[in-house]
């Protein structure tokens, strides 16, 4: 293979895995946006997405469709039950507070997740076989095609919700100021629970459609949901083009570096981003202001 | 002034009754298996007073300590077992180096608020971790890295959890001793005056930037010292206890003890290194049992369990004496 079609394939794989980490990254920028708050917890829906839909595929044996549609649904149950019982019993608490029992939350369901599923990791088929589709230099799973296609339509159901419903543009008024939202009458703490639902049901999708190429387990929440935050925010924590143009970067930059240095320095490329993203830009490299962040 | 006196008086007879604690404590199970926990609660203690100081006294937080606890053990170990050098000079260079480092990387990370620098030290924590890992000539990558002799004086070996019991010990209770100076000083009260409101101790005219970084500079060092310990007492390191699950840990045995005091730490440490020797029964249940517990103190008992159980047993004493009152 010569290096210009290494250099493609590493470019497509690394846009597919972006793809991913832009999904994790707008469930990020959606409850920041609405409440404040870092979800750390955030990556453990992308955990459930996978292990929920391994379990009603092969333990209760449903169709693919419906396992699906129950694992996006239990792991959506799972985060408004988060935001219930954690977050909401949390009146003006501090940052550090907030980063604690979002730490706690994530540690207790990836405890969960362990005691229900084990330890091993599982396999989920891919979604429309596994014969490599020939685009110019590289090739390329269906599956990455499933990766491209459900990323797209999310973002564009996202962008539809916030600019021309009603509880969209109400979550947005929060975003801005949860007080003066409060003031004309928005119920800010339901759009809080919304956003805690949005987000895990979009972190789920996350990981069911990326659990046929790199497996699941209990534990790889950590990993996902973290380099979804750096996608977050490189975009500027903005739950649009930002944070997908976000996770696209990262995932070209850390499939180059995987193919051309080391990929056991792979994760670490991510991070080495993130700190310096943090460093030199902490607003993001995309944000032009404070209004329209959701 | 005579306040200040009464209050150092109060501090030293607390801090000579928990020495004397401390001191006769092996004696009550005679070596064997209890001493062996003990001697972790001893680093843990040390390393969460470490903490403690960043996050309780100055309110910032790190979710990446656990990275300067291994850079002291790894440092430690290649220094004495691949290097030859002497124990106690390579925990001093040692120290010295991961304090420096935390002094650069403190400048920009520092800046960072709240979830931000949450995420920052997060992803310093996790790139050495990964290093630890991947860097297999210098670290022996995931296997571990072994053959790290115990300490000595002159022909006298650390070599048994009774005598490293006393090491280790002895080390945690001068820093006790010099962070309950600290913290009850010009810097300590610079320190409250942070977590309070940056901007306000600004205008009091502390240098907010500088005491951060000194402090969290302070906290690697503490913590570099505490992984060599670690180092020479296990005589074996491996990257699994330096990830992001202990510097998780670690922030739970300063919260569960009681952000801003040293004495919690020692309690959170105490509890959070028995529990899974409680819970071994149970294996795999303890990592349930973190989470719930951090997200119970943190909603429940913010002050921890040095401020939680004076204030429970006050309420249940009131809630008695009431009653009885109502009987009478």
């Amino acid at each position: 293979m010569h290096i210009g079609q290494q250099i493609a394939q590493y470019l497509l794989s690394g846009l597919s895995t972006g793809a991913i980490y832009a999904l994790i990254g707008v469930g990020f920028a959606i409850i920041h946006n609405a409440t404040g708050i870092i979800n750390f917890a955030q990556g453990e829906f992308v955990m459930l997405g996978g292990m929920f839909t391994v379990f009603f595929l092969t333990v209760l044996n449903l169709p693919l469709l419906v396992s699906v549609i129950l694992a996006i649904a239990a792991s959506t149950i799972a985060g408004v039950a988060f935001e219930r019982l954690a977050i909401r019993p949390m009146k003006n608490a501090s940052p550090i507070s907030l980063v604690i029992i979002t730490v706690g939350g994530s540690i207790l369901i990836r405890g969960i997740a362990m005691l229900v599923w084990g330890k091993d990791t599982h396999a989920l088929e891919t979604f429309s076989g596994n014969e490599p589709i020939q685009l110019g230099e590289a090739t390329i799973l269906p599956q990455h095609l499933w990766i491209f296609a459900v990323t797209t339509v999310v973002i564009i159901c996202s962008k539809l919700y916030f600019n021309y419903t009603i509880s969209g543009k109400a979550m947005r008024a929060c975003a801005y100021n949860s007080r003066a939202a409060g003031l004309v009458g928005i119920d800010v703490r339901r759009m809080v629970l919304f956003s805690f639902a949005i987000s895990s049901a979009m972190g789920s999708m996350a990981g069911i459609i990326i659990a046929p190429l790199t497996m699941t387990s209990y534990d790889v929440g950590v990993m996902l949901g973290l380099k979804g935050f750096c996608a977050a925010i490189i975009g500027g924590m903005s739950s649009g083009l930002g944070t997908v143009f976000g996770g696209v970067i990262l995932g070209i930059l850390e499939s180059l570096g995987a193919g051309i240095f080391s990929s056991g320095y792979k994760d670490a490329i991510a991070f080495i981003i993130l700190l310096i993203i943090l460093f030199i830009r902490p607003h993001g490299l995309f944000s032009k202001g404070d209004t329209e962040r959701v | 002034m005579t306040k200040l006196r009464s209050f150092l008086k109060h501090e030293m007879v607390k801090f000579i009754l928990f020495t004397i604690l401390i001191l006769f404590l092996p004696l009550a199970f005679k070596g064997g298996y209890l001493l062996n926990v003990f001697v972790f609660v001893g680093i843990h203690t040390l390393l969460a007073v470490a903490l403690n100081l960043l996050l309780g006294y100055a309110g910032q937080i790190s979710l990446g300590h656990a990275a300067f606890f291994g850079l002291g053990a790894y440092a430690s170990g290649i220094l004495t077992a691949t290097h030859g050098q002497n124990p106690w000079l390579a925990m001093a260079v040692v120290a010295a180096a991961v304090g420096t480092l935390a002094f650069i990387i403190g400048f920009p990370i520092l800046k960072l608020k709240g979830h931000y620098l949450a995420m920052a030290t997060l992803g310093f924590g996790i790139i050495v971790y990964i290093a630890f890992n991947e860097a297999v000539e210098l670290t022996g990558g995931p296997s571990g890295f072994s053959g790290i002799p115990n300490l000595s004086l002159g022909g006298f070996s650390f070599d048994t959890d009774f005598k490293n019991y006393y090491l280790i010990w002895g080390m945690t209770l001068v820093t006790i001793l010099l962070s309950l100076n600290l913290v009850n000083s010009r810097i300590g009260r610079g320190l409250k005056a942070i977590h309070d409101s940056e901007v306000a101790a600004r205008v009091m005219g502390v240098n907010v930037r500088f005491l951060k970084v000194q402090i969290f500079a302070l906290s690697a060092v503490i913590s570099s010292i505490a992984g060599s310990l670690y180092a020479h007492t296990m005589t074996f390191v491996s990257p699994t206890s330096f990830g992001f699950n202990f510097s998780v840990e670690l922030v739970t045995m300063v919260i569960i003890g009681g952000l801003g005091s040293i004495y919690g730490s020692f309690l959170g440490a105490a509890l959070l290194t028995f529990l899974p020797e409680i819970l071994r029964a149970f294996q795999d249940y303890d990592i349930v049992v973190y989470g719930l517990l951090l997200i119970f103190m943190t909603l429940f008992m913010p002050g921890g369990l040095v401020r939680g159980i004076p204030a429970l047993v006050g309420q249940i004493v009131s809630r008695a004496g009431a009653g009885s009152k109502a009987d009478a």
